[in-house]
């Protein structure tokens, strides 16, 4: 039995007055390709946020690769962690966002090559070989010399996803990575993360509307409502045969809306 | 007769005093305005309030006031300043708290997904800022820059009160001497403008090379 690659124990979290999640457990096993699904508000991007340290906790505990994420041992005491201890941690966390995020001054080639050259001190010629091909492997070598402006919206979410892997994390966050793009330009996303999804050992954490995709590519699906996990297993038992009924709802729901399940 | 040409030097040595006020004291600004503003943003607290503070007085007293504190009442504190650094100092300080503002506003307004991505990537506190968060807030405070800047260059009118023969010293002294008001303020009105817009001009250029790779035509 492996060590999971991440370890959530009681995290709570709350806006003011507003409680998003209340004392959420899961484990993650290196290599796992894990999918998050469940209604609009329920807290998915927000575990996704805590996890890439965008947010703070407000309870509980995370560790990722044995390691507590928002504590830190000093002089034998356990204590929130500093930026230098986020720093650390956060060498083994990539997050690819809904609205890609792209550096709009920077060439498509200077965002991807930007923190392998600032955060990790490789030379210059080094990261943008490695950067040539992640290009390539998104299909975009063509366009490294290009302003993200210039881009489509699949081809930005392309790069972006060049861009975090660039830094080779064993954990990769995926929060609702198409949902920002026309109809038409999502399948060549997609296509890209199923070929990742394939070809490496990456641990995945994937929150997704599509959950034709979700279905493909996870090895396991969670359904939150509300901030807690309503009900999990293999996307084969939960998409067709929910226990759940809020489950069951939701899905119904989401096929309503067109989407394929 | 009045010696026009002779007057004319006089004001024009006038006129270089003013343009190395302006651009000395834009020069303090500048510093003055991205260590207070970045200090505006630090995650230290005392340093953000020592920024407060600096700010809030600088724009809460005149300058006429800050000036002769800054050239009458420090040399009581053993700190004697010669009229045109006395001058520097107080316009510089002064603008310099508008401009804080400016540069914490600008690095406020660039969108919160920009830093974020900067933490996904984990660059370091200053790797963001340097790389990311200012190229991009450069370009929206120079327009408030350069309206600092003449603000600046119109402020520096009132260091005659310390005996700085600037242009408007001059254009009183040959008013005096001459007895006429319209060649002295005709021609400083002429200067100021001329002045102005060189500075209006300096700022569009630099603004067109900065937002260049923006519009992504680099
Ligand atoms: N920064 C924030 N401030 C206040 N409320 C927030 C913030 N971020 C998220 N929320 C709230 O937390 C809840 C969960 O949000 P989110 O994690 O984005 O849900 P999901 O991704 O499942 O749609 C929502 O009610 C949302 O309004
Ligand atoms: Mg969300």
């Amino acid at each position: 039995m492996t060590d999971p690659i991440i370890r959530i124990q009681k995290l709570d979290k709350s806006f003011g007055t507003l409680q998003v999640l209340d004392g959420l457990s899961f484990e993650v096993k290196p290599g796992e390709k894990l999918a998050l699904i469940g209604p609009s508000g329920s807290g998915k991007t927000t575990i996704l946020r805590m996890l890439m340290t965008l947010e703070t906790i407000s309870g509980g505990r995370i560790e990722v690769c044995g390691e507590p994420l928002y504590h830190m041992t000093k002089g034998g005491r356990e204590v929130p962690a500093d930026e230098a201890h986020l720093h650390h941690m956060r060498r083994h966390i990539g997050m690819v966002f809904q609205h890609f995020n792209l550096f709009p001054h920077k060439s498509v080639l200077d965002n991807i090559t930007l923190a392998p050259i600032l955060t990790k001190g490789e030379p210059k010629a080094k990261a943008e070989a490695h950067a040539m091909e992640l290009l390539d492997m998104v299909g975009l070598a063509e366009k490294a010399k290009a302003m993200p402006s210039q881009l489509s919206g699949g081809q930005k979410q392309r790069v972006a996803i060049a861009r975090a892997l660039a830094l080779k994390p064993r954990i990769m966050l995926f929060d609702e990575v198409t949902s920002a793009l026309d109809p038409e330009l999502v399948e060549e996303v997609l296509l890209v993360m199923k070929r990742l999804a394939a070809e490496t050992d990456m641990t995945m954490l994937l929150v997704t509307h599509e959950m034709g995709f979700a279905h493909e590519f996870a090895d396991r699906v969670l359904f939150f409502d509300k901030g807690r996990i309503v009900e999990e297993g293999p996307p084969d038992r939960i998409f067709t045969n929910p226990t759940h009924e809020r489950t069951q709802t939701f899905l119904r729901k989401i096929i309503a809306a067109g989407h394929r399940v | 007769m009045p010696d026009w040409s002779g007057y004319l030097t006089l004001i024009l040595h006038g006129a270089l005093v003013t343009a190395q006020l302006t651009v000395m004291g834009c020069a303090l600004a500048l510093v003055a305005a991205f260590v207070a503003g970045l200090a505006r943003l630090a995650p230290v607290a005392p340093v953000r309030w020592l920024a407060t503070v600096y700010i809030e007085f600088f724009r809460g007293t005149s300058i006429f006031v800050q000036l002769f504190w800054v050239y009458f009442v420090l040399p009581f504190a053993g700190i004697t300043l010669s009229p045109l650094l006395a001058g520097v100092l107080a316009l510089g300080l002064n603008v310099g708290a508008y401009g804080a503002e400016v540069v914490r506003g600008a690095i406020l307004s660039v969108p919160k997904d920009q830093y974020e991505a900067t933490i996904a990537l984990n660059l370091t506190r200053f790797a963001r800022m340097r790389h990311v968060i200012l190229p991009q807030a450069l370009p929206l405070m120079l327009p408030t820059f350069g309206n600092n800047a003449i603000e600046l260059l119109k402020a520096t009118a009132v260091v005659s009160l310390i005996s700085l023969s600037d242009m408007t010293f001059q254009a009183q002294v040959v008013r005096a001497q001459t007895g006429s008001t319209l060649f002295p303020f005709l021609t400083i009105l002429i200067l100021y403008f001329a002045m102005a817009m060189l500075i209006t001009y300096g700022i569009r250029l630099l603004e067109r090379r900065m937002t260049r790779g923006l519009d992504g035509v680099r």
